[in-house]
């Protein structure tokens, strides 16, 4: 336990003591606050134009702004998580710092759920961050917060997700850039999968990674899409920790 | 101590350790030898747990490094080839760092951070970052790293590779100031630093051990190799012939100008009786002394004869 903290301690002491972390934070909030005033801004338009007061159904803050909000922070999500993750492990093995950490008395599981652990310490910052809009939205009227829950529920299993995957990437190579394109082009095939058949019953739209978001996103949490982001983000840790085992092995 | 069995290792085809034994006890220094790509990183990185071995088996203080790894890493310090330094930290909170890791008691780390910090000469430059440090301060970070859980096994890959003679000088002081109660292993292929810090030596070659000793062993052997360098300015005809003739000389091998190689019979003094000879001979005696062959010369015979 002592050894776990140690690494998701010195994890979040290299984000921060770097600028990365802090260009990635601040270039997720001012994107994701830019689209978010843009849909509030169409809202606010809706409200106030008398052909549009009928639907009232449609014209409500959740659909308008929040639901749109969401699909932008998960876009930018798959952009910027390659490059929180790109450095967990790819940069131990370029500084030969790999071979204190597995010298040391102290598990290559350990070693992974640590920095898997401090990516998503900055994940939740990071949604944290976002949600300040959102109570922005008490001001024009009141959005449903229990859809808004579960959407973020949503957002952090999907982005736990990405990072599993992108530590994954991080553990196969010991160039950054390497890592982050891998994930990158993974992540994106897992997303587009979901287009190239609707069905969410068929295969392909199961594996897509978006399509199990958007329940979440109208504010059902479903076992089903728990257990799909669950499952993926034990499959990218077990197989970073086979990446680092087997190397080891060879 | 350190107990090393048939330990072999593969790269694919490549065979990169093979069958290496040996044993060191508490207060050991053991000087581990070869030319590049001999296997002696890769025999570390064995030992260290770093990787497992084809083949074979390592034991740290009587634990297995396979079977009880976390037990046996905490008796190890390990300094690689490269020292695993995170650049962008300080020294103090690096090794607090690998204090963590290596799970060095909460009463304990204070001590034992400010006693490598000294003892490695880093206390004033403690708050600076890593990767403004000069190469020769970074290493001595790598050294203390590998110290600050008090390790009964130090383990060090090459530590003057790459440093200037005064830091090189200045690491090796460090390096034998550490010894006592712990078992050094130390690869290098500087061979001086051997004889400067080493109680033992192991010669490898292409994977396999081709010479086990204990330096003070070896260098009485070097001495007593027994054969005579003579040099004389007169180096005419019949000279040979002379020597041979002295009681107990039992070979003459010339060189070039003048100098011969001289064996003795086994365990016979003969260098009064050469004096005499070439003296009375007017032979105009310009050098005689022990052929001491450097450990230089047993390495190259101990990799060539292996070779061939
Ligand atoms: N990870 C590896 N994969 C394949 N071959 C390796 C690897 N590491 C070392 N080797 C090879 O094993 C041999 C021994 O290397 P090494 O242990 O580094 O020797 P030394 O430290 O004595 O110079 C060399 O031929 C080297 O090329
Ligand atoms: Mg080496």
């Amino acid at each position: 336990m002592k050894a776990f903290y140690t690494i998701v301690k010195r994890e979040l002491r290299s984000y921060f003591a770097s600028p990365l972390a802090y260009i990635i934070l601040v270039v997720f909030q001012v994107i994701s606050a830019r689209f978010f005033f843009l849909y509030l801004q169409g809202f606010l338009q809706f409200q106030f134009d008398p052909s549009y007061q009928l639907q009232t159904g449609e014209l409500n803050l959740n659909n308008l702004v929040v639901l749109p909000y969401f699909g932008t922070i998960s876009i930018v999500l798959l952009l910027i998580v390659p490059l929180i993750t790109m450095r967990l492990i790819a940069d131990e093995k370029k500084n030969y710092t790999a071979e204190l950490l597995f010298t040391s008395p102290i598990r290559i599981r350990t070693i992974v759920f640590g920095k898997f652990t401090a990516s998503l310490i900055l994940l939740i910052i990071m949604l944290l961050l976002s949600s300040i809009n959102i109570f922005v939205l008490m001001v024009h009227g009141n959005p449903d917060f229990g859809a808004v829950f579960s959407g973020y529920i949503g957002l952090f299993l999907l982005g736990a997700s990405f990072l599993s995957v992108g530590i994954f990437a991080s553990s196969l190579t010991e160039n950054q850039l390497i890592a982050a394109v891998i994930s990158f082009g993974v992540l994106l095939l897992l997303w587009l999968v979901g287009a190239l058949s609707d069905a969410e019953s068929s295969v392909l739209g199961y594996i897509s990674v978006i399509n199990h978001y958007e329940d979440f996103s109208k504010g059902l949490i479903e076992l089903k899409d728990v257990v799909y982001y669950l499952s993926l983000i034990f499959l990218g840790l077990f197989l970073t920790y086979t990446s680092l085992e087997s190397e080891r092995w060879r | 101590m350190v107990h090393v069995h048939n330990l072999t290792k593969r790269y694919g085809s490549l065979v990169a350790v093979e069958n290496l034994s040996f044993r060191l006890d508490r207060g050991d220094v053991l000087g581990f030898l070869g030319p590049n790509g001999a296997g002696k990183t890769t025999t570390m990185r064995i030992i260290t747990g770093y990787m497992p071995p084809t083949k074979g088996t390592v034991h740290i203080e009587g634990v297995d490094i396979f079977d009880n790894p976390l037990q046996a890493k905490k008796m190890i310090g390990y300094l690689p080839e490269t020292p695993p330094l995170y650049l962008d930290m300080t020294v103090a909170e690096y090794l607090d760092f690998v204090a963590d890791i290596k799970q060095v008691k909460r009463k304990e780390k204070k001590s034992r951070i400010f006693y490598v910090l000294e003892k490695c000469g880093l206390s004033d430059v403690r708050k600076r970052i890593i990767g403004h440090l000069s190469k020769g301060y970074r290493q001595r970070v790598g050294i203390a790293q590998a110290l600050v859980n008090n390790p009964s096994v130090l383990i060090l890959d090459e530590p003057t590779i790459g440093l200037d003679p005064l830091q090189i000088i200045e690491i090796r002081g460090l390096i034998k100031s550490l010894s006592g109660e712990r078992t050094v292993i130390l690869s290098t292929h500087i061979l001086p630093e051997v004889t400067m810090i080493c109680s033992k030596v192991v010669i490898i070659n292409e994977g396999k051990m081709v010479l086990e000793e204990s330096l003070d062993y070896l260098s009485e052997g070097l001495r007593n190799s027994g054969s005579l360098l003579l040099r004389v300015r007169q180096n005419g005809e019949g000279v040979k012939e002379k020597i041979m003739s002295v009681n107990g000389v039992s070979g003459v091998k010339p060189g070039s100008s003048g100098e011969f190689v001289i064996t003795p019979s086994e365990g016979v003094e003969i260098r009064e009786e050469l004096v005499r000879l070439v003296v009375e001979n007017d032979l105009g005696l310009l050098e005689l002394r022990p052929l001491v062959s450097t450990l230089e010369e047993v390495f190259m015979k101990a990799i060539s004869s292996e070779g061939n």
